[in-house]
């Protein structure tokens, strides 16, 4: 048993993206004011802050959750990955953020980082899906922008190479 | 859209939950995937002044099969139980249900016990509970009951959950050979709110229809086999007897068209 008392700030420590980070946090303080405020990571968004516009999306353990419907204490100890995590060393995108920018899947930006962890998952989960099981996906993502014809075509695009790799073609 | 001051006390386990719900009363809410509370604490439609947090209690991390039931332990995400390789044997009817759940990033956090526990009237998981007849498990510092779907939803996120009581596990029980299930709802926008949802089971003897969203708990009703014109009365009266609202969602009569029309689709569906 663990804890946290409401009148007290108290330390959290996580593994943000492969580095070990710890901050300072209420005990009702949101893993995604949490991530933002305490350790930088303004790269999680804050929208609706009540878990349906999916902006927040980030991944725990390597699962998509939304970080707002998450309390900071709640994620001690656990394996973080948010948008600042995706792109490998230097100037390179990962295949997934390059394939949104090839198909034009964003315009403001807003909602990106949290379908990019969405998808970071989703495919680990299920790496050849159909075009109706990327929909179903991104019913937990609001994009006001695009339409997401261009955000289904991005992830379609990165499945089928990642699988056309995997056979070796 | 920050909740208000609480404390915060991970349980490790059921015993422990269930000791702080003694010492808290009324006070304490058990979190679990939060999916449900947290929204209504970021709002602060709920303060209470502990959250006690079931979701790492190991005694709680279980799905297995007991006695005819696949029995589901509070710490339980709907994920988890989603991609159970023989779901569709073991409880056919979650299958079908499991897509209108929220969204993908929610089922992955939000508990199968959190949804029973919360009782919204359009819930999918309380309508299938109710029309498969499961069972739900409360432990308390002093004792364990277990309560049939009837007893256990009183009407809108109101239970016989007594305060110092924790949703244990829930018992859904295992289909049986000629069971046929069946599962739709009519929302606003895929893995919103159901403004109605019908789920079936029709066996050899009998036809079980539940319909959520209307009525201020599941609703259920037991037909023997009808044929069409028998099948069309029994719906007409169900639609009536769930007195129906308007409300800005829908019309009450366009939530009783839903339920004679979802209701005989499915019916047919399954008795034919």
């Amino acid at each position: 048993m663990k804890r946290f008392a409401r009148d007290a700030r108290h330390r959290v420590a996580v593994l943000l993206n492969g580095v070990r980070r710890s901050g300072e946090c209420e005990a009702r303080t949101l893993l995604s004011d949490f991530l933002r405020h305490e350790l930088g990571a303004t790269g999680v968004h804050v929208g609706c802050e009540h878990g349906v516009c999916g902006a927040c999306t980030v991944r725990i353990n390597g699962i998509a959750q939304r970080s707002c419907l998450t309390l900071a204490v709640a994620a001690d100890g656990e394996d973080i990955q948010t948008v600042e995590g995706l792109a490998g060393a230097g100037d390179g995108l990962s295949d997934l953020q390059a394939a949104f920018r090839r198909h034009h899947a964003l315009q403001c930006g807003f909602c990106t980082p949290g379908i990019l962890m969405s998808v970071a998952d989703f495919l680990a989960r299920v790496p050849t899906p159909s075009e109706a099981e990327v929909r179903a996906m991104l019913t937990g993502h609001l994009c006001r922008c695009t339409g997401y014809s261009g955000i289904v075509a991005a992830i379609l695009d990165v499945a089928s190479s990642r699988s056309k790799r995997r056979s070796g073609v | 859209m920050k909740p208000a001051e609480l404390d915060y006390i991970r349980a490790d386990s059921s015993e422990e939950a269930c000791a702080l719900l003694a010492e808290y009363g009324e006070q304490g809410r058990i979190l679990a995937g939060g999916q449900s509370l947290m929204p209504m604490l970021n709002m602060r439609l709920a303060q209470p002044r502990a959250l006690i947090d079931v979701a790492r209690a190991q005694d709680l991390a279980q799905a297995r099969i007991d006695d005819g039931m696949l029995r589901i332990g509070a710490a339980v995400t709907q994920a988890t139980v989603q991609r159970r390789t023989r779901l569709a044997q073991e409880v056919p009817l979650l299958v079908q249900a499991f897509p209108h759940i929220g969204h993908y990033q929610t089922r992955n956090r939000g508990t199968v016990c959190g949804s029973i526990a919360h009782a919204d009237p359009s819930a999918e998981l309380p309508l299938c509970l109710a029309v498969l007849g499961g069972q739900i498990a409360l432990r308390s510092a002093s004792g364990r009951r277990t309560l049939a779907p009837a007893q256990f939803f009183q009407g809108p996120l109101t239970t016989a959950r007594r305060p110092d009581e924790l949703v244990e596990d829930v018992r859904f029980p295992l289909a049986r050979p000629g069971e046929r299930h069946g599962f739709t709802e009519v929302a606003m926008r895929h893995g919103d709110f159901a403004i109605v949802s019908v789920a079936a089971m029709v066996s050899a003897e009998e036809i079980r229809l539940g319909v959520g969203g209307v009525a201020s708990i599941p609703w259920v009703r037991r037909w023997p086999r009808l044929g069409d014109n028998d099948l069309d009365d029994a719906l007409n009266q169900l639609a009536w007897e769930l007195e129906a609202h308007d409300d800005l969602h829908a019309s009450a009569a366009y939530r009783r068209h839903l339920v004679r029309t979802l209701g005989k689709r499915l019916v047919v569906e399954l008795q034919g």
